[in-house]
């Protein structure tokens, strides 16, 4: 009886994640020739690797799809980087009394995620453009101009401001999990308070950590609306590639090999990841609300 | 005869090093009054238990003493300096915690390992201690295992280890034994026993199982409501109850209300008794207690109370009456039984009957 309920979730799963994922694969090892025949190939991910691209007006002569794969997962790596630094301190002072209690941070956090994405990405555009409101403000002081819009920097904003609510959460959530009487412990067996954080607190908010890490570094390697804003229309991410292969160019076979390409990017992360999160099973593990 | 071996005793608690001494410690949480203004010592090598209901601020004087809490008021000395300030960190005790609080992210060799890294002991050193410790608790073998697999009585071994490889000179356990079932819990008190007379470490011991407090202590200091209401060796605390709370608290007990006829002469249960006590004023209200072991069953006119048995359970050692006289319920510990339904009469040795006087707040200490 109780199964019954999960027919409905197993469905859903079959139609919208299963049989596209398969769709996916299909498209990435097939091609069609100009007869309309569809026949396998693994021309597609040869391409991808291949230092000339016939889809741009100007030839080049780099590996470009490596160097815009490369590019994001850089970036990725950057933004993850950053959301940690900024993070994990935000999530620790949140898990303070005096924090919890009222629970302020937390509502300041998660309040600009109410406001769409699209929404809360073009403000950004206001903010840095030329005319915009910091060099307006820069200009009345009469300070130099700060020109950071269609840069890997405004990209990286972009990014960071998107997802730290990704990283602070999973990371809070662990903290917050953890027993009071384990800082106790630690501190009656000698412990200072770097002692406590650094062999108690945070070995045991690794797996939060670790999902923050993984729900920022994610989303981050195949976002397309960012750097499509931010960084300009010249600016290429894997995303972008994928957007532009379904959308513009109308070639799904390529643009379901790259994001096949970005999924197993994405899948030896998680494997690397994972060796991380060996110790602390099922202790703190941080979920996403 | 007493009068010199109470000067004796005297001399001997003069002699013996108090190692930690609370000095009127108060404890108010807004305004309510967790602690109130208690004084207690504990001598050096002694096995004390802070004994009381839950809520009467037992946890809460080990938290004052391990670091964790600070008092409103008054003073905490370890061996006669003051260690209010010091941070528990700094403090040369450890706590065996309610429910263990085994670091999970380490193995039992790590975690009894934890406060000699903090120290940088060397790694032979650290080796050798932690086997020893295992050996002390019964856990060799034991090191690489988890502290999430061990069952209950297993955790609470590797607690008492990491507790005991610091080598503190005294040992707070808050509730250790709660945790357990019977059979276990009775191993363990025997144990932990054993463990404070082979190491010579001080133990102040909290619970709120009065027996285990019996079996354990050297010292009992029974608490209620913010007060130690009475410090003794378990036989005293047991057997001259200082009032109807500690005597209800510790073991079973037949509580009436009584009227000190004149020295020497209580009237109670509708009838007067010879006593042991004087020094009340004539005809003052008193609490009578009595252990239900003191109370004797003999033929229905050889009594000074008259009453008939209503229950009679068997409990091993003896039987449990209850005798219904006057419409008070007498409890009856005796390993002869009289048939439920039949006439009897109790009567109560002198110096079994124990007066007090009304006024249960007082405190005492």
């Amino acid at each position: 009886m109780k199964k019954l309920f999960a027919y409905p979730y197993i469905v859903w799963m079959a139609i919208f994640i299963a049989a596209p994922l398969l769709l996916v694969f299909y498209y990435s090892v097939t091609a069609t020739d100009a007869l309309g025949n569809t026949y396998f190939t693994l021309a597609n991910f040869r391409r991808f690797f291949s230092p000339f691209s016939p889809d741009m007006v100007q030839p080049f002569h780099e590996r470009i799809f490596v160097v815009v794969a490369l590019r994001s997962l850089r970036l990725a790596l950057q933004s993850t980087l950053i959301c940690f630094v900024l993070g994990y301190p935000v999530a620790y002072i949140m898990t303070r009394k005096e924090y919890s209690e009222k629970s302020v941070l937390l509502f300041m956090l998660l309040a600009p995620m109410w406001m769409n994405f699209l929404l809360r990405t073009y403000a950004w555009l206001t903010i840095l453009e030329r005319n915009g409101l910091i060099n307006n403000l820069l200009g009345r002081l009469g300070l130099p101009m700060f020109d950071i819009l269609y840069t890997d920097a405004a990209v990286l904003l972009g990014m960071v401001y998107n997802f730290l609510p990704f990283m602070i959460l999973p990371i809070y959530t662990s903290l917050k999990k953890q027993d009071p009487k384990l800082v106790e412990a630690a501190q009656d067996l000698g412990a200072g308070q770097l002692g406590v954080f650094l062999r108690v607190v945070f070995p045991l908010s690794i797996p939060g950590v670790v999902s923050g890490i993984t729900m920022v570094f994610m989303p981050a390697a195949a976002t397309f609306i960012i750097p499509h804003l931010l960084g300009g229309r010249q600016y290429f991410l894997l995303g972008s590639l994928v957007e532009m292969q379904f959308l513009n160019i109308g070639d799904w076979h390529f643009g379901s090999a790259v994001a096949v390409i970005m999924m197993m990017m994405m899948v030896v992360s998680m494997v690397v990841l994972s060796f991380f999160d060996k110790g602390g099973e099922n202790h703190g593990r941080g979920t996403v609300i | 005869m007493g009068e010199f071996a109470a000067q004796f005793l005297k001399e001997v608690e003069l002699l013996a090093h108090r190692i930690i001494e609370l000095n009127n410690i108060s404890m108010k949480y807004g305004k309510q009054t967790v602690l109130n203004h208690i004084d207690l010592y504990i001598n050096q090598n002694e096995f004390l238990t802070l004994l009381g209901p839950s809520g009467c601020g037992k946890t809460t004087t080990l938290r004052i003493i391990g670091g964790f809490e600070k008092p409103s008021t008054g003073d905490v000395l370890f061996d006669g300096t003051s260690i209010l300030h010091t941070p528990p960190h700094k403090r040369p005790l450890n706590t065996v915690f309610q429910k263990y609080a085994l670091f999970p992210h380490l193995d039992v060799a790590g975690n009894i390992a934890f406060g000699l890294k903090i120290k940088k002991a060397s790694k032979d050193a650290i080796q050798k201690k932690v086997a020893d410790m295992l050996r002390l608790v019964n856990l060799e073998g034991y090191e690489k295992r988890s502290p999430l697999s061990l069952s209950g009585g297993q955790q609470q071994r590797v607690a008492i280890a990491r507790a005991l490889a610091n080598e503190p000179q005294v040992l707070l356990l808050d509730e250790p034994l709660g945790a357990l079932d019977l059979q276990l819990r009775k191993e363990m008190q025997v144990e932990l026993k054993n463990m404070q007379r082979e190491l010579g470490i001080t133990f102040v011991f909290v619970t709120h199982d009065q027996e285990e407090a019996l079996t354990m202590s050297d010292t009992i200091a029974v608490m209620n409501e913010g007060n130690i209401l009475q410090i003794g060796r378990p036989e005293d605390i047991y057997n001259e109850p200082k009032n109807a709370f500690v005597a209800k608290f510790i073991g079973e007990s037949n509580i009436l209300d009584g009227i000190m006829r004149e020295d020497l002469l209580v009237e109670f249960g509708g009838a007067a008794f010879k006593c042991v006590d004087k020094g009340f004023a004539p005809n003052e209200g008193v609490d009578i207690v009595i252990r239900p072991e003191d109370v004797e069953i003999v033929p229905p006119d050889k009594g000074k109370i008259r009453g008939r048995v209503t229950q009679v359970v068997f409990k091993g050692v003896h039987y449990e009456m209850h005798v219904d006289a006057q419409g008070f319920l007498w409890k009856i510990h005796s390993t002869v039984a009289a048939p439920a339904g039949e006439d009897v009469g109790l009567t109560i040795e002198p110096y079994l009957i124990h007066v007090m006087k009304r006024d249960v707040a007082e405190a005492t200490s």
